[in-house]
């Protein structure tokens, strides 16, 4: 089953490898100057920081480049840096580790960072704060390669809490509204939940292995008993729902849609969100034996692709749609991940065309919220595709992409997905098919909503396109979201081989009975949704409705009541009450203590009399004292 | 008949330099306070002491290095693992605690020290001598002499050495104490009670010295244990004279009940001395009575290990209860002080000296407690000189309230000495209790160590109502931080800088203290 023996040794890290570390160390340094040199920089930071990032996709694309030249045998390379610690036998080092699976990250990282980055010095142009909010980006980029760059998992821990804290500042980087910090806050809190399944994890590999390099477990999980790997995978997938916002971790995601638009397409729809996918992928070793734990991956998948669409057809705020589509197309990946060795490279393929045409909606998002006063609500737009033409093409080109046109990037991505689900599993298959037609049924629900049908905006709204520093991103993620698929359909899967120890499956551009299928829902999908919300006017306002379908879509799935309900209200208890018996127990017993010693120091204090001749006559009883004790205890 | 001759005793130099240089500086500083004019002599002395005590900590250093080690001075002094590791504590503090002394931008350009010890308090001449801004020099020699008895003391391997240097390194301390410049009545009746009771607890050391030599025959630390290891008969003398030099030694670490000098003599006695006195003495006496119990007396522990543990109980128990309630900066530091004496009695106590290769002796987690409270000891006294009413020094407790919103750095950094103190991790105090504890523990008095725990954590109580005082209260009208000059500051970023590493990187220190952790006999 574990395919060890095609797992490559990695080689020292030599020529351009060598300089790998900059790509870290370049956006952290720049973030740290911008921090550190506080007004100084608000001039010139954004554009520094803007700078890093390229520089950072520059060494990506340095060492991606010297890997296609070298020899399959040497792609994997390991650059260790230096002892973190050592306690007793086991020693930390942090090092890095560059394989195909991880340079593509560090490309999608980079490379759509970088459009964001760009995209946001104009989204961001009036804000008095730009200057920090571009220093977040670059202390998200740096954890994020520290995540998918690291060799061991205590190194990817960093990272991982790294872009969870560059996460919960960006969400909540327009503090003064108070529910962007409090989601802010609810994404730290969640995501905590997720971390305490790494910490899990990782502990137990610790106690298993000694360490926690990549390497060593996944050569020692062989020989591992079943119980702790099937421990370890479960832990893993608790973090991974944590940190892609899967079922039933979910609920802070949509709430993070209160942060920067830009800080909505980098972290939460094409890079950090993916981190879930990136994990399950590289520990494929521990779920590949523990099918238990492997199962549960691709239930939680399939349920979130389910409810995730679910959600996005019920949403008038156009970014609470994207991001549970966001949930949705994660839920795809999970379930492909889950699949096991058929399905790794599918999860990663989706992941990146993901990547692209999600960035690419969302910023177009952006670009719509820049254009209609920073109004989200899909009912106050329509009729834009004439106002902001750009906008509304490169939009319409990662709307073809999602919902699997033919011959668009999801296209290859997706079907190949649906159709390891139904070689998996009829049930998971079906409902990868029917997510399919859902998404295809909420993404034209927000095309017609927004960009045809009759004008419904706000009174002084006048939409107009964005300036060029926005748009250019936009046409160039749209570029990708068409062609990315094509270009990567039958390479992807040779490409990764080495990492993930799995042979490619034959692909042909010729559609299959399952492809057939696929595009057949996805039609019927997007007629219904024409005929739906196509034809007739669209109400400003969302009718009130007792269907109780809807009604769970637009309360997202009821996640909050039943968090509040399951885990708030009994922690908030719990805090009382432990309140309570601190207050009155343990400060009672303490206060009480410190009474009585109080009433005890008084009287030592009385023997302190200030005479000399007293404090003689106590040294001397002392000396009379020290005879006793001693004949006493020669007696004895 | 034999004639007695004299016979030139001879020295070995280069390993007895340290001592001799200090020795040597002390002597000069005289020489110089008696042939320099007034307005030379701060800065001469100031600079002969540093440069001495700097030069005597390279000597030991270089000896360190050179591997020197042995009996010296014709069976007098023994130069082993803790000699080596408590004379260069010894140094370094007395270096720190010199440089205390020379602050004076803090006191109106003067130093700490009375403008003229002799004349009457409230007197004429005393008036004058202020208005001409003179000020006693002399500490400085005197403070050479007292750090070379001090080191004289820890490392004397015969009875006699260790009582000259009892009273070389006490008497110039005697007279350091009365000069305050400030509350000099105050400050005179502190050293005349130091004196009078150190003059008393001196006369049972005597007797105890005096008692073991009729009982072995020797002065020799290393006669005496032979003899007690092979000696079945006048058992009682050897009791009894244990019992005497203990009191002896006891009374200088100011371990209940011969505590009752600590805090008088701490409060009366000018700040920078009381810092002096608050480590120095404490480290040259604690390493004075491992030295005697474990070198002469080992043979005999388990008559002195349960008195030593009763001691010890009482020492914390009373050190922290009575510090509960103290309202003054410097007394309650003179109780803390008492209840340090406790937890390193724990230690001394579990006399686990034959340990598992690599791991602390109870003399090495003794002298990593001793470097930990070292450090934090001079820091806060350091700190202490510079709260300040129009009068001089602020030393009650009601007048630091609200120091933090006055100056946030003297208030954090007494903080830190403080967590220090009561033991909080990340702090040198946290590695020290538990390299005692340890210790103790692994001698076999596990309830040695309940105890002490418990009573560290109520001791924890007074330590932090310091830092709630500074931190949570409404600022005190009419204190203010005094500006002080780097003499100052120098020992207070040691101290803190010291204090945080310990507790954060303890290993260097611990494993240097570990590998002086053996006694020579």
């Amino acid at each position: 089953m574990i395919l060890l023996e095609t797992i490559v040794e990695p080689v020292a890290a030599t020529g351009m490898y060598a300089h790998l570390w900059l790509m870290i160390a370049v956006p952290a340094l720049s973030a740290a100057v911008l921090l550190l040199a506080g007004r100084v920089s608000d001039a010139w930071g954004h554009l520094l920081a803007t700078a890093a990032v390229i520089v950072s996709f520059g060494v990506a694309l340095a060492v991606f480049t010297s890997m296609l030249i070298n020899d399959p045998g040497v792609r994997r390379v390991s650059l260790p840096l230096y002892t973190w610690f050592s306690t007793g036998e086991w020693e930390f080092g942090v090092g890095l580790l560059v394989d195909q699976l991880s340079i593509l990250f560090a490309l999608l990282i980079t490379g759509v960072g970088s459009l964001i980055h760009i995209y946001a010095i104009g989204y961001m142009a009036h804000d008095a704060r730009r200057r920090r909010f571009f220093a977040y980006l670059n202390l998200f980029i740096a954890a994020m390669l520290v995540l998918v760059l690291a060799d061991n998992y205590l190194v990817l821990f960093v990272g991982w809490e790294g872009v969870g804290l560059a996460s919960y500042l960006l969400i909540s980087f327009w503090q003064h509204k108070p529910a962007a910090a409090a989601a802010g806050v609810k994404a730290l809190v969640m995501n905590r939940v997720g971390d305490l399944g790494m910490l899990i994890a990782i502990f137990t590999m610790l106690a298993l292995f000694g360490s926690s390099s990549f390497a060593v477990v996944n050569a020692g999980v062989a020989e591992a008993p079943g119980f702790w790997v099937t421990v370890m995978g479960f832990a893993l997938l608790l973090g991974a729902c944590g940190k892609s916002a899967q079922v039933p971790l979910q609920a802070w995601l949509l709430d993070a849609m209160e942060g920067p638009t830009p800080v909505s397409a980098l972290i939460h729809a094409a890079t950090m969100v993916t981190a879930g996918v990136y994990l399950v992928v590289r520990s494929h070793a521990i779920f590949e034996l523990a099918p238990i734990a492997q199962t549960a991956v691709v239930v939680v998948g399939t349920v979130t692709l389910l409810a995730g669409a679910w959600i996005g057809c019920a949403q008038d705020d156009i970014k609470k749609v994207l991001a549970g589509s966001t949930m949705s197309q994660i839920g795809y990946m999970m379930l492909a991940a889950g699949i096991g060795p058929a399905g790794y490279a599918f999860a990663i393929f989706h992941l990146l065309t993901h990547g692209f045409f999600k960035a690419n909606m969302f910023l177009g998002a952006g670009s719509l919220m820049h254009g209609m006063h920073e109004g989200v609500d899909m009912r106050r737009y329509g009729a834009l595709r004439t106002a902001m033409k750009v906008t509304f093409w490169t939009f319409a080109m990662g709307y073809l992409a999602i919902i699997g046109f033919p011959l668009f990037s999801g296209y290859f991505s997706k079907d190949h997905i649906i159709e390891a689900a139904f070689e998996h599993n009829l049930v998971v298959g079906l409902c990868a098919l029917i997510g399919a037609g859902i998404t295809a049924f909420y993404m034209t629900r927000l095309m017609l909503m927004t960009f045809f049908g009759e004008r419904r905006w706000d009174e002084g709204v006048h939409p107009h396109e964005s300036p060029k520093v926005m748009t250019i991103p936009l046409i160039v993620l749209a570029v990708f979201s068409v062609g990315a698929g094509i270009v990567m359909n039958n390479w992807i899967q040779g490409w990764l081989e080495p990492a993930l120890g799995v042979h490619p499956h034959e692909l042909s551009l010729v559609p299959t009975p399952v492809g057939l299928l696929t595009m057949a829902v996805v039609a019927v999908g997007v007629a219904l949704s024409w005929f739906v919300f196509g034809r007739g006017p669209i109400p400003r306002v969302a009718p009130a409705t007792r269907n109780p379908i809807t009604l769970a879509g637009r309360n997202v799935l009821f996640a909050d009541q039943a968090n509040g309900l399951l885990f708030t209200g009994p922690t908030v208890a719990t805090a009382h009450a432990v309140d309570v018996t601190d207050r009155v127990g343990i400060d009672g017993a303490a206060d009480g203590t410190g009474r009585a010693f109080g009433g005890l120091s008084a009287m030592v204090r009385r023997v302190q009399s200030g005479y000399a001749r007293s404090y003689a006559l106590m040294m001397l009883f002392g000396v009379l004292a020290v005879g006793v004790v001693l004949i006493l205890s020669q007696l004895g | 008949m034999t004639v007695l001759e004299f016979a030139a005793p001879v020295l070995e130099w280069r390993a007895l330099a340290p001592i001799l240089l200090v020795l040597a500086a002390g002597c000069l500083g005289i020489l110089l306070e008696a042939v320099l004019p007034h307005h030379l002599r701060f800065v001469a002395q100031m600079s002969l002491v540093l440069a001495s005590v700097v030069l005597s900590l390279a000597f030991l250093v270089i000896n360190w290095f050179r591997g020197i080690s042995g009996v010296l001075a014709m069976g007098s002094i023994t130069l082993d693992g803790p000699a080596y590791f408590l004379w260069g504590a010894l140094l370094v503090f007395g270096a720190l605690a010199f440089m205390v002394f020379s602050e004076r931008r803090v006191n109106g350009g003067v130093t700490a020290f009375a403008a003229s010890a002799a004349a009457v308090p409230g007197s004429v001449e005393e008036a004058e001598s202020a208005r001409a801004g003179r000020e006693h020099t002399e500490v400085f020699p005197l403070g050479l002499f007292a750090l070379g008895g001090m080191m004289v003391f820890l490392a004397a391997s015969d009875l006699i050495t260790l009582f000259v240097a009892l009273e070389v390194f006490s008497l110039p301390l005697y007279l350091m104490c009365a000069m305050a410049r400030r509350r000099r009545l105050l400050s005179q009746e502190a050293a005349l009670k130091y004196f009078l009771l150190g003059a008393f607890s001196s006369g049972f050391f005597l007797m105890g010295i005096a008692l073991l030599y009729v009982y072995s025959g020797s002065f020799d630390l290393a006669a005496i244990h032979d003899a007690v290891t092979a000696s079945v008969f006048g058992e009682g003398l050897l009791i009894a004279g244990l019992a005497l030099l203990g009191v002896g030694l006891l009374f200088k670490i100011g371990a209940v009940p011969f505590h009752s000098w600590t805090p008088d003599v701490y409060m009366g006695a000018p700040t920078p001395v009381t810092g002096f006195m608050a480590i120095c003495t404490k480290l040259a006496a604690v390493g004075a009575l491992l030295r005697v119990f474990y070198v002469a007396l080992d043979g005999e522990r388990w008559t002195w290990q349960p008195l030593l543990a009763i001691i010890a109980v009482l020492t914390m128990v009373v050190g922290i209860t009575a510090a509960l309630t103290q309202t003054d900066i410097k007394r309650l530091l003179a109780y803390s002080s008492i209840a340090h004496a406790g937890f390193i009695l724990t230690a001394v106590v579990g006399a686990s000296q034959i340990v598992p290769a690599g791991q602390a002796t109870s003399a090495a987690s003794i002298m990593f407690y001793l470097a930990a409270y070292g450090f934090a000891t001079i820091g806060a006294f350091a700190l202490v000189t510079m709260v300040r009413n129009p009068a001089g020094e602020e030393n009650g407790l009601a007048g630091w309230a609200g120091l933090a919103r006055k100056n946030p750095a003297v208030a954090g950094l007494m903080a830190l000495f403080m967590l220090s103190f009561a033991g909080i991790p990340l702090t040198g105090g946290f590695i020290g209790k538990w390299a005692v504890f340890t210790a103790a523990w692994r001698g076999g008095y596990w309830w040695l160590v309940i105890v002490a725990a418990l009573a560290s954590l109520v001791g924890a109580w007074f330590y932090l109502r310091v830092i709630v005082v500074m931190f949570g209260q409404e600022p005190a009208k009419g204190t203010f931080v005094g500006s002080a000059s780097a003499w100052t500051w120098i020992p207070v970023v040691i101290g803190a800088v010291a204090t945080l590493w310990l507790g954060m990187l303890p290993d260097s220190v611990m494993q240097l203290a570990t590998f002086a952790g053996t006694f020579l006999r």
